[in-house]
């Protein structure tokens, strides 16, 4: 079917890098911005609008956009995918830390917790299923999204795609295409699975 | 009634609060305004008054999660400002309202927080669980490895109690504890908390807007109105000299019954025997069982203390008592 089946295996693991590490710093940085917007209601509304700009953006033209500032490749990819994350991300942090009752932090500062363990013995793992499932929504939304990084060098699933519409290739595009959905329900079934354990857990 | 022994542990806290204030500053008023309070070891405190008067905001400046304008607070001589906010509460006991159990944890793990902030030893830790368990009267092996979702309210509300005194603290703060739960459970409750106030010794600063509980549970009650104590007094002092025609008309001082339920059977007898008595009665029993037996025809009761009779007691023995509570020596 393909000329090189071995490189359907490497382009997806190099996708699911993409998205791996798209995921891990997009998280990073909206961990801290969802509990700023928790706490803080004059913090929640301006900084959600900017993010919900952001994720209305066509794609193609963010990348369109980067390029002169960053170049072809990894970096402009990154920071674009990072950037489409944050939407759903902190929307969810910041609702799951939301849900959580005033009184968890009261009882957890009242007997001696810090304000660090609290949020992490207590608060956090009370919102984790809420904020899984912004991971699940990001991580799926990244994997589809990563496919445009084909058209500026940063490998993935992309360049297969693009080259067999180039060279109406119904094989490439084939492989392509379904190589990158069962990544994404791959993907979105082990995170339901996580989810589920924690909402086990946690309510 | 037979009950394990329990061992005593620690005697309470003294507290005292002077001149404290604070203002919020959204509401632009103060919600404890000028509270000063003496408060000696073992003392059980019912800070007394309708939502919005500053118990609860008072109650909160003693563990320092409200950090009063001015004033100052002492824990056993040593003022609560200068020590850092988590060691601070880590010594003070803390139960609130809404339970306040972390619902992703065990009963065992919630009883642990603080043994655990604390660095005590696992095995210490697992034997204080059980132990503090079997002192909130709740099979240590049935309830140890469930979650709060599974028990009743008023279970949860006795491991919210258990987890609070785990690392025997010397002053115990209670905010509404048992608002949630309903009446006869509620009652449980309330003898618990007195059984183990006993058995520790522990200085228990409770808050509630319900009279009947304060009068039940005080040594002492603190009215509150507008962020000032109106009247710190027994409860039968309260009840005999109202200060102001609030605490009056807020404790329903005329109430006969109510103050038959604070008086004992032998604050009234006549220590004489009783001539021909109709009926027997402990003396440790409340005046109002006591009206009971009048209701039902009664004309003289026996008093007794553990089977040997120590006098005797008449309606009128009865009547005497209400009337001479309002010539209470203060």
């Amino acid at each position: 079917m393909l000329h090189h089946p071995e490189e359907l295996g490497w382009r997806l693991l190099q996708h699911l890098g993409l998205t791996a590490i798209a995921i891990v710093i997009a998280f990073a940085i909206a961990l801290p911005l969802g509990v700023l917007a928790a706490r803080n209601a004059r913090v929640r509304g301006p900084l959600l609008g900017v993010l919900g700009v952001i994720y209305t953006l066509p794609s193609l033209a963010v990348f369109a956009l980067l390029i002169p500032l960053f170049g072809l490749g990894l970096v402009t990819t990154e920071i674009a995918l990072v950037a489409y994350a944050q939407m759903i991300l902190v929307r969810n942090i910041t609702v799951g830390l939301q849900s959580v009752p005033a009184a968890m932090r009261d009882a957890a500062l009242g007997l001696g917790m810090t304000s660090w363990q609290s949020f992490w013995n207590v608060e956090l793992p009370q919102a984790l299923p809420v904020v899984l499932g912004g991971v699940r929504l990001a991580t799926v939304a990244t994997i589809s999204i990563a496919t445009l990084a084909g058209k500026i060098d940063a490998g993935g699933l992309g360049p297969l795609l693009f080259a067999g519409l180039d060279n109406d290739d119904p094989n490439r595009i084939f492989a392509g295409s379904a190589a990158a959905a069962a990544l994404a329900i791959s993907a979105d079934l082990l995170l339901r699975a996580f989810e589920r354990g924690a909402a086990r857990r946690a309510q | 009634m037979t009950q394990a022994p329990v061992p005593r542990e620690k005697t309470g806290a003294r507290v005292s609060a002077r001149n404290v204030i604070v203002t919020y500053a959204e509401a632009d008023r103060r919600a404890v305004d000028d509270v000063s309070l003496e408060v000696t070891g073992g003392e059980l405190i019912v800070l007394l008054g309708p939502s919005g008067c500053g118990k609860s905001t008072f109650l909160r400046t003693i563990n320092r999660l409200v950090v009063p304008d001015s004033g100052t607070i002492e824990v056993d001589g040593s003022n609560v400002a200068g020590q850092t906010p988590e060691a601070l509460r880590r010594g003070i006991g803390y139960v609130i309202q809404a339970v306040g159990l972390f619902p992703h944890m065990t009963v065992g793990r919630n009883i642990s927080i603080v043994p655990e902030l604390l660095g005590w030893e696992r095995a210490r830790i697992a034997a204080r669980v059980d132990q503090l368990l079997a002192l909130v009267q709740l099979d240590p092996a049935r309830y140890r490895e469930r979650l709060p979702r599974e028990l009743s309210g008023g279970e949860q509300q006795r491991v919210g109690v258990a987890r609070a005194v785990a690392a025997e603290p010397r002053v115990l703060l209670m905010d509404e504890p048992f608002g949630a739960v309903d009446a006869i459970v509620r009652t449980a409750l309330q003898d618990e908390t007195l059984r183990i106030h006993r058995a520790l010794g522990t200085t228990i600063f409770f808050v509630t807007h319900d009279v009947d509980e304060a009068l039940r549970m005080a040594d002492r009650i603190v009215v509150m109105s507008a962020g000032k104590i109106v009247q710190a007094d027994s409860p039968l002092h309260i009840l005999a000299r109202p200060a102001t025609p609030y605490v009056e008309q807020l404790m329903d001082t005329k109430d006969a019954v109510r103050r038959l339920q604070l008086m004992l059977v032998s604050d009234a007898m006549v220590p004489s025997g009783a001539q021909a008595p109709d009926g027997t009665i402990e003396s440790t029993r409340t005046l109002r069982e006591a009206l009971s037996f009048f209701l039902e025809g009664k004309q003289r009761l026996a008093v007794t203390r553990d089977g040997a009779t120590l006098g005797s007691l008449s309606f009128d023995d009865v009547r005497h008592a209400v009337a001479a509570l309002d010539g209470v020596p203060r």
